[in-house]
């Protein structure tokens, strides 16, 4: 009989504690399958963030270091300097990466260091309790945007692919999305393609992957799905932003 | 007998760092410590070692943090203003146990302040500064060839016990020039490292964090951090003293003011009154009951340094009589000198 679908191996047997219809599971399945095909696990080293993410090191089955809050690329960047033929992949939120961590993201790809980064970008906080992020698209209603984000008060949604996209060093940008089976599988092979690149020390990459937050969206997981498709997309274009490392 | 190379303090430490072993570091320029970064960018490539300018002190610390994750030697460097920037990574490599040395050549504060030495984070080295109930292990040398010596120390503290090892000077030693002479290459160049990550082959997978959400794990994560420091409390005191012994007169300094107060204990004796110095070298672990002995056999305790008075506060803790404590100090980089020690002591002006 042909196994046609099983946990993968990079996967610990944990039940989890994200919200159901949370993104970060699917992402988290679809690296761990990418590092299986790849047959990775025993090099890689996971960095995983502050957000509802930090508890990675729980549901990965290799190395997984935690950092603080948005330093994550420059964790990754020290271990990689140490380690450079383990592969080294960031795990961070739009809080983490796009707020906080926005020096750390910037010059890292500048300087295009040699790691994996994915990038869930759920427009919210979902740790804290659904606060404004930098990626929140106008009009969204946040803890901290109660009658809505206005663009004049508060900036417009930063597109982190885009403002990557003009660094020489930033090689491979893709953004994708969580919201049907066949963006999934575009994601998947993102994930790949990004740790080929890396394999093949090609220098920085980074995966942006759109995913549903049904808890902070006040929506049901299928809604959330409809919202990513019919809303979110408008303003995060989807496919390849950038490659330079072919 | 060795041979002394005539170096600056910067230089000497970063000298002093590649032989115990150093091999990764992360730095971002600040005045006074920008020959480290400069002397570090070239020596690192001739050992083969890792250099890289960080964006930030943030940065930097956490690019320390990620390398010593892997079980490397690794060290950053700054002053005061980023030596501020690097708390929060100095709270996670606590709470992680990760070894890492950090040096801070202190300059004049509080903000942007000056570039002229100083002494005035002695709090934030010895009594935290980051978040969180944790020790750093710190060593003020006062001489270059103590800096060599207690970096050269700092690492193997720093492996031995998974913690953060600072050493902590005022600029004026890291400018300066002395004839030093360093140890030899360091053997072993990496820590144990079978707590690190460095990919699961042939292992179980490891985590490292400092995030403990289940009842009553972190308060036994903090017992276990706060037992690991009462053994460098029992095992790793440092200290000096000059004269000290019969001392009717004891000043006591760390660092560059270690050095002025020999100086002013040398004329107090000429001038036929009993002077003595005790000058702590592990600023924490601090040598208290050795501090206590001898301040029952004083008349008068001193406490002389480049700041407004901070571990004068420590001083009158330990003393057996806290009524004899008299503070002798300059701030905003200013440097005091023999002169005014000695007549700080004897009440002339
Ligand atoms: C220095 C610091 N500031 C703030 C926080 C609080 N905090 C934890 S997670 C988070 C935001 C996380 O949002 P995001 O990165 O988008 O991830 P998500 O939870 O949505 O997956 C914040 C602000 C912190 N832990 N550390
Ligand atoms: S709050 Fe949002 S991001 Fe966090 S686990 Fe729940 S759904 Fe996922």
């Amino acid at each position: 009989m042909r196994e046609i679908y099983k946990k993968p191996e990079a996967l610990n047997d944990n039940i989890t504690h994200y919200c159901p219809g949370c993104g970060h599971g699917i992402a988290h399945r679809l690296i761990a399958e990418v590092i299986d095909e790849l047959k990775i696990r025993e090099r890689v080293i996971g960095v995983a963030p502050v957000g509802c993410a930090v508890l990675a090191y729980n549901y990965f089955n290799f190395d997984v270091a935690e950092s603080a809050h948005g330093r994550t690329p420059a964790v990754a960047t020290g271990i990689k300097r140490a380690l450079p033929d383990n592969i080294v992949f960031s795990y961070q939120g739009d809080g983490d990466l796009a707020a906080i961590g926005t020096a750390e993201i910037v010059h890292a790809a500048n300087r295009s260091e040699n790691i994996s980064v994915f990038f869930v970008n759920n427009t919210v906080y979902g740790m804290t309790g659904g606060q404004m992020a930098p990626t929140t698209l106008e009009g969204q209603k946040t803890l901290t945007t109660p009658s809505g984000r206005e663009k004049g008060t508060t900036g417009s949604p930063i597109k982190v692919c885009e403002l990557l996209s003009v660094l020489e060093g930033a090689r491979y940008l893709y953004r994708g999305a969580l919201s049907t089976p066949s963006n999934i599988l575009k994601v998947k092979k993102a994930i790949k393609d990004s740790f080929q690149i890396q394999i093949a020390k090609k220098g920085f990459s980074l995966v942006e992957i759109i995913s549903p937050c049904p808890t902070y969206w006040g929506l049901t997981p299928l809604e959330s799905l409809q919202y990513i498709d019919n809303k979110l997309l408008k303003v995060f274009p989807l496919g390849e932003i950038k490659n330079t490392a072919r | 007998m060795k041979e002394k190379k005539l170096v600056c303090g910067n230089v000497a430490l970063s000298e002093a760092a590649i032989r115990a072993g150093c091999r990764f570091y992360f730095g971002y320029p600040i005045t006074p410590q920008n020959e480290v970064t400069s002397y570090m960018s070239l020596r690192m490539n001739e050992v083969g070692g890792v250099f890289l300018q960080a964006e930030s002190e943030l940065a930097s610390v956490n690019m320390v943090f990620g390398a010593a994750l892997t079980g490397a030697k690794a060290m950053t460097t700054s002053s005061s203003p980023g030596i501020s920037l690097m708390q929060e990574g100095i709270s996670y490599l606590a709470g992680c146990e990760l070894p890492a040395v950090i040096v801070n050549v202190m300059r004049g504060g509080p903000g942007l302040g000056n570039i002229a030495p100083s002494q005035s984070d002695y709090f934030q080295a010895v009594k935290g500064g980051g978040h969180g109930d944790y020790r750093l292990l710190v060593f003020a040398p006062s001489t270059l060839q103590e800096i060599v010596d207690y970096t050269y120390m700092a690492f193997s503290k720093a492996g031995q016990y998974r913690m953060q090892v600072m050493i902590l000077m005022d600029g004026l030693m890291g400018q300066m020039m002395e004839p030093v002479s360093f140890p030899e290459m360091s053997e072993s160049f990496s820590y144990r490292n079978d707590w690190a990550l460095t990919g699961c082959k042939k292992r179980e997978p490891r985590s490292i964090k400092s995030l403990f959400l289940e009842e009553g794990v972190l308060e036994r994560h903090n017992k276990n951090l706060q037992k690991k420091y009462g053994e460098i409390r029992e095992r790793e005191i440092l200290y000096d003293t000059f004269l000290a012994d019969d001392a009717d007169v004891l000043l006591t300094a760390f660092g560059f003011c270690g050095r002025l107060c020999k100086k002013a204990v040398e004329e107090l004796r000429g001038m036929g009154i009993k002077a003595g110095l005790f000058r702590p070298i592990t600023l924490w672990p601090f040598p208290g009951d050795v501090f206590t002995g001898l301040s029952k056999r004083s008349r008068k305790i001193f406490c002389v340094e480049m700041n407004a008075g901070q571990m004068v506060e420590d001083i009158m803790f330990y003393a057996d009589d806290k009524n004899k404590v008299g503070f002798i100090g300059r701030t905003g980089g200013g440097i005091p000198s023999v002169s005014e020690i000695v007549k700080a002591v004897t009440g002339k002006r």
